[in-house]
């Protein structure tokens, strides 16, 4: 039986929940740890938190979230951001996470995906992919690092397919053409890698209500719909997603 | 003053042991971390978690020198001594071995081998998923409402007499096996939200009926 995830995503910066267009224009959403409360209570499966600054004096703020979270919120939670090393890691899990994201570091050096899985186990390593249309890469995505600044001419499907080599036991896929625009999620995107790659794939850039979300799991093959905006601004309820998954068919917690 | 059990959890160097801490706390529990032999015994039950390769785990409880302690406090919890409860790969460690990692042995507690999960379904199971039960299991007494928990594994025991819990995902997968004080969990209680505190909370209610 494929049960389908909702996922409520939490960008943090300097301890702030903020949400953008296209990663620009960040407006604030919230205290992270009453927000992942919430989003608890309303029944999501899990909860993201990453952390878009990730620079280092923000680091002391991150890791107060993550330890909050871990007091209050008893499902699965995942934290990105910054995570350069093993040790890295080793923090942000000591501190109550259960799966920490990888992303640019992981491109830069493809061996801390396997570093960190040998360490704590595939299941704890979510690689996180920033990508967007381009007629330069063979699959027509090009991943993008450094929050999505910096274009790295690496294609999408090849990227995913090394890292789940490297080990990772997830991909969380962001089409940042999408990004915070509501115009669903980039279903072509998310085919490329669903097809091809063994390990569950996260969608994430663009969901705009909630039968976007059905469709990224129907028409794109995700196993987990992340969402951020809608979720925050109060448009979407978790409740509300889960009843649209149910109407088209998909299986989710709780029914 | 309300009896709050104490409950050790096996540090023995794996993964994020915290959670589980925090969930055993919640449910109403003094839990601590610890690799100290004497902290374990005196406890009032024990908590065996696991996350990644079986091999790895196994490896890091003989190097942390706790194989020993921990398949005998399993043992006698099987036969009606202090209370164990092992989650994830801490259950699949109750086995003789696993077919993840060929030639490590497991605690040897419960006489099977773990294998991988069948059937045309993506590895590992990553999800939530529906537990079926018999509810009146005190493992599961209370949670009928709302028996989804969190599972994440590749592999999995078979289903024998001890098990009490199954889930489907590509075959029916053993999700929980109890032998007297023993129980065991391929699920993760503590990712589980209310479910799988109320699971705990049936296991500190053991430690307290165990004292009495």
């Amino acid at each position: 039986m494929r049960v389908i995830r909702i996922i409520p995503c939490l960008d943090v910066d300097k301890g702030r929940v903020v949400k953008g267009v296209n990663f620009v224009d960040l407006r604030d959403a919230g205290d992270p740890v009453e927000l992942a409360s919430v989003y608890n209570q309303q029944g999501a499966d899990e909860i993201v938190f990453l952390d878009i600054t990730a620079s280092s004096d923000s680091r002391e703020t991150l890791y107060e979230v993550v330890r909050r979270t871990a007091e209050e919120i008893f499902i699965p939670f995942t934290v990105g951001g910054g995570i350069r090393s093993v040790e890295d890691a080793r923090q942000i899990l000591r501190l109550g996470a259960d799966k920490v994201s990888l992303n640019t570091a992981a491109v830069l050096r493809p061996d801390l995906i396997s570093d960190v899985a040998n360490e704590f186990g595939n299941q704890c390593v979510v690689v996180a992919i920033d990508a967007r249309r381009s007629d330069t890469t063979s699959c027509g995505f090009e991943v993008f690092t450094h929050g999505g600044r910096e274009g790295t001419g690496l294609s999408l499907l090849e990227w995913a397919q090394k890292a789940v080599e490297k080990g990772a036991g997830e991909i969380l896929l962001t089409s940042m053409d999408r990004d915070g625009t509501k115009d669903g999620f980039d279903i072509e995107m998310l085919k490329t890698v669903s097809q091809v790659t063994s390990v569950p794939l996260i969608a994430s850039g663009g969901a705009g209500g909630a039968k976007d979300m059905a469709d990224g799991a129907l028409l794109g093959g995700a196993d987990a719909l992340l969402a951020a905006s809608i979720f925050h601004f109060g448009e979407m309820t978790v409740p509300e997603v889960r009843k649209e998954l149910l109407k088209a068919g998909l299986t989710v917690r709780g029914a | 003053m309300t009896f709050r059990p104490s409950v050790a959890v096996f540090d023995y160097g794996i993964g994020n042991l915290r959670s589980a801490q925090k969930a055993l706390e919640f449910a109403g529990a003094e839990a601590f971390l610890t690799d100290d032999k004497s902290i374990l015994e005196e406890a009032d039950g024990v908590v065996l978690p696991g996350v990644g390769a079986f091999g790895r785990c196994a490896e890091a409880l003989v190097e942390s020198d706790l194989f020993v302690l921990a398949a005998s406090m399993a043992e006698k919890a099987a036969s009606g001594g202090k209370p164990f409860l092992g989650i994830c790969v801490g259950m699949q460690l109750l086995y003789k071995g696993s077919d993840e990692s060929v030639g490590v042995n497991g605690l040897g507690i419960l006489n099977s081998q773990v294998k991988a999960i069948e059937g045309d379904v993506k590895i590992p199971q990553m999800q939530w998923n529906e537990l079926k039960c018999d509810f009146t299991h005190p493992m599961l007494k209370g949670i009928e409402k709302n028996p989804w928990v969190y599972f994440v594994h590749g592999y999995s025991a078979p289903k024998t007499k001890e098990s009490i819990a199954f889930c489907d995902y590509g075959t029916e997968v053993n999700a929980a096996v109890a032998v007297n004080n023993l129980w065991a969990t391929q699920f993760h209680p503590e990712k589980s939200g209310e479910t799988g505190i109320a699971i705990l909370r049936n296991f500190l209610s053991l430690l307290e009926s165990d004292r009495s």
